[in-house]
């Protein structure tokens, strides 16, 4: 088969899924199943039942949440991260390999496992409902995932300039603060928007963890309920999908070449 | 790609090449990294190691409650490894679990979860070795394709379910375009179909970048030079091709591996791990037991702790996935 029909092929299993929520958001309820790949008619009214907090859901609510955890979570992982890539990056040391080792081995690490001891220990602190029991658990990944793909940010740049720099009187700090850091900040934000997304897309801890003040958005939407009982407000659903997802793709439409070497950074490269 | 990029400058000026600094240097070198990561290895092991080893020692206690016998509240106490063979031998107290309970339940979870990776990881590996082949040739849209194959990533998983959950319904586009009434979320095949398809859209665009990355470090002289010597498509991708990106495939697999092994929102919310337990993973059963006890909970989340641990073992120590030896390689220039 040509290259042009298998890349046409890829792009519609890819895209079709994502197009029919789309779709599906804008088709008044009565239209639900309707096959049309154009809503005709079409209707605003999903999106405004998706922000109607009168049957419960409190998706504004929720997405503010997302954002207070999600930049949180990228901030402490940043913060601490950084350091721990440029040395991992940048420095050698005994027990550089296994340091590593245990960092990757953390992003590995199935969540659920850390949730029965954290519930409890949450629970006799009297954290029940706070923003700190979802952004804790929460650096489990987002600060792994920081360190490996900052790592191999920073193992591409310059070294001669940083070192110019030291040859020139900088300490190695301040040559990482006046020279490497500015250097990096494209590669830092790529980092921060990776961690933001992984933190945004979770789900297992917030539905464990989560009161309905500190509900997120995966959690929400998960649990949207519809004005008829048994019967799933698929339109409201897909509204509200789409609310949340589509400025998270064109973000990534945006960044696509720095977060798919962001990506592979942490994969292929270790 | 990067890795192809790796200036020849910069690998002269790798720590390899200033193996003669002097000693006070390394020492002064190594103090600094050890504070820099340092605080990093100190929050995982609060957030990791405190919680594991809690996990551990509350899986060896006895929920408190009310004894039956003497009809005294009690308040936990030794165990023993009655919360394991709770779940390894689906014993509750001293009679075996009756069917429905979540004790009842390991086995099938067990088979559910493995289940779900093998098929999935396969699929994926299949699929994204293909889309990274087509993504690698020149076209024009090529740039298109790599942005499209983003988007099922971008997702949260959580909205993918309530998507499929949408597109499997009854009444739903699957139905229709398949022309059959099939009950996708309740009926047990069905369902697990469903999750597997809705698990294969979502991730095989990240085991396609994993891979694409990997081909573009071949070099395209080999190629040239296969050619020249009458090598046809078929024999360039077994014998040049699938070798060479044989270390990124495994890390990718090794990837996706582990994370399937601790799916839970997919099926959770398209299928709610049911029907029945049909498509019940480990850590939905983990979630169901933390809403009835605690210690019994702490020691199937270690049961499953354990397996994916097992399974990254034998991926870096049979398989060849050496994710750190890689890095290692990587940062000493060796592995181009």
């Amino acid at each position: 088969m040509r290259t042009g029909v298998q890349a046409i092929i890829i792009v519609i299993w890819c895209l079709a899924p994502f197009y029919w929520m789309i779709v599906t958001a804008f088709r008044p309820v009565d239209y639900t199943y309707d096959t049309s790949l154009i809503p005709i008619p079409a209707t605003l009214d999903n999106f405004v039942t998706a922000f109607s907090t009168q049957l419960g859901n409190h998706l504004l609510r929720a997405i503010g949440n997302s954002l207070i955890v999600g930049v949180s979570v990228t901030l402490i992982a940043l913060v601490f991260g950084v350091t721990a890539a440029y040395a991992l990056a940048r420095l050698e040391f005994a027990g550089k390999a296994f340091l590593a080792g245990i960092i990757l081995g953390a992003s590995m690490f199935p969540a659920v496992a850390l949730l029965t001891p954290l519930f409890q220990l949450f629970t006799n602190l009297g954290w029940t409902g706070t923003y700190q029991v979802l952004i804790i658990p929460s650096i489990s990944f987002a600060l792994p995932l920081t360190v490996y793909t900052l790592a191999s940010f920073l193992r591409e740049m310059p070294w001669d300039l940083e070192e110019a720099a030291r040859v020139d009187g900088c300490t190695r700090f301040t040559a990482f603060i006046k020279i490497i850091l500015p250097l990096a900040a494209p590669a830092v934000f790529t980092t921060a928007i990776l961690a933001f997304i992984a933190s945004w897309n979770e789900y297992l801890i917030a539905s464990v963890l989560s009161t309905d003040a500190t509900q997120t958005v995966t959690v929400a939407i998960a649990g949207f309920t519809g004005s008829q009982p048994h019967q799933e407000p698929y339109t409201a659903i897909m509204a509200a999908g789409t609310i949340v997802t589509v400025p998270l793709v064109i973000l990534v439409l945006i960044l696509q070449r720095k977060i798919v070497a962001g990506l592979t950074a942490g994969g292929v490269k270790g | 790609m990067a890795v192809v990029d790796a200036a020849p400058e910069a690998k002269a000026k790798s720590p390899r090449g200033r193996k003669s600094d002097k000693a006070a240097v390394k020492t002064h070198e190594r103090r600094a990294a050890l504070w820099l990561i340092a605080p990093s290895i100190l929050i995982l092991a609060v957030v990791i190691g405190y919680p594991l080893v809690a996990a551990v020692i509350q899986s060896f206690q006895k929920d408190a409650g009310l004894n039956a016998a003497t009809g005294l509240f009690e308040q936990g106490g030794f165990a023993g490894f009655s919360n394991y063979t709770h779940w390894l031998l689906q014993q509750c107290g001293p009679v075996p679990c009756p069917p429905g309970t979540n004790g009842a339940s390991f086995w099938t979870s067990i088979f559910n979860t493995f289940f779900f990776t093998i098929t999935t990881v396969v699929l994926e590996t299949i699929l994204g070795l293909w889309m990274a082949l087509i993504m690698n040739r020149a076209y024009r849209g090529r740039a298109l394709v790599r942005a499209s194959v983003l988007v099922p990533w971008a997702i949260p998983t959580a909205v993918t379910a309530k998507l499929w959950f949408f597109i499997f319904a009854t009444a739903g586009i699957a139905n229709v375009i398949l022309h059959a009434q099939i009950l996708w979320t309740s009926q047990a095949w069905p369902a697990r179909i469903a999750i597997i398809i809705a698990d294969v859209w979502k991730t095989t665009p990240f085991m396609a970048l994993l891979i694409l990355a990997g081909l573009q470090i071949i070099p395209d002289e080999i190629y040239e030079a296969s050619r020249v010597d009458g090598a046809s498509t078929v024999q360039q991708f077994f014998r040049i091709t699938l070798p060479l990106i044989k270390p990124a495939l495994m890390v990718a697999i090794l990837f996706r591996t582990l994370d399937a092994l601790r799916m839970y929102d997919l099926p959770a919310i398209l299928t709610g791990g049911g029907p029945g337990n049909a498509t019940t993973t480990l850590s939905i059963l983990v979630v169901n037991q933390i809403r009835q006890g605690f210690n019994a909970a702490a020691a199937l989340s270690t049961l499953t702790f354990l397996l994916i641990f097992a399974v990254a073992f034998i991926f870096v120590r049979f398989l060849g996935a050496n994710v750190v030896a890689t890095t290692e390689a990587q940062q000493k220039g060796e592995l181009r």
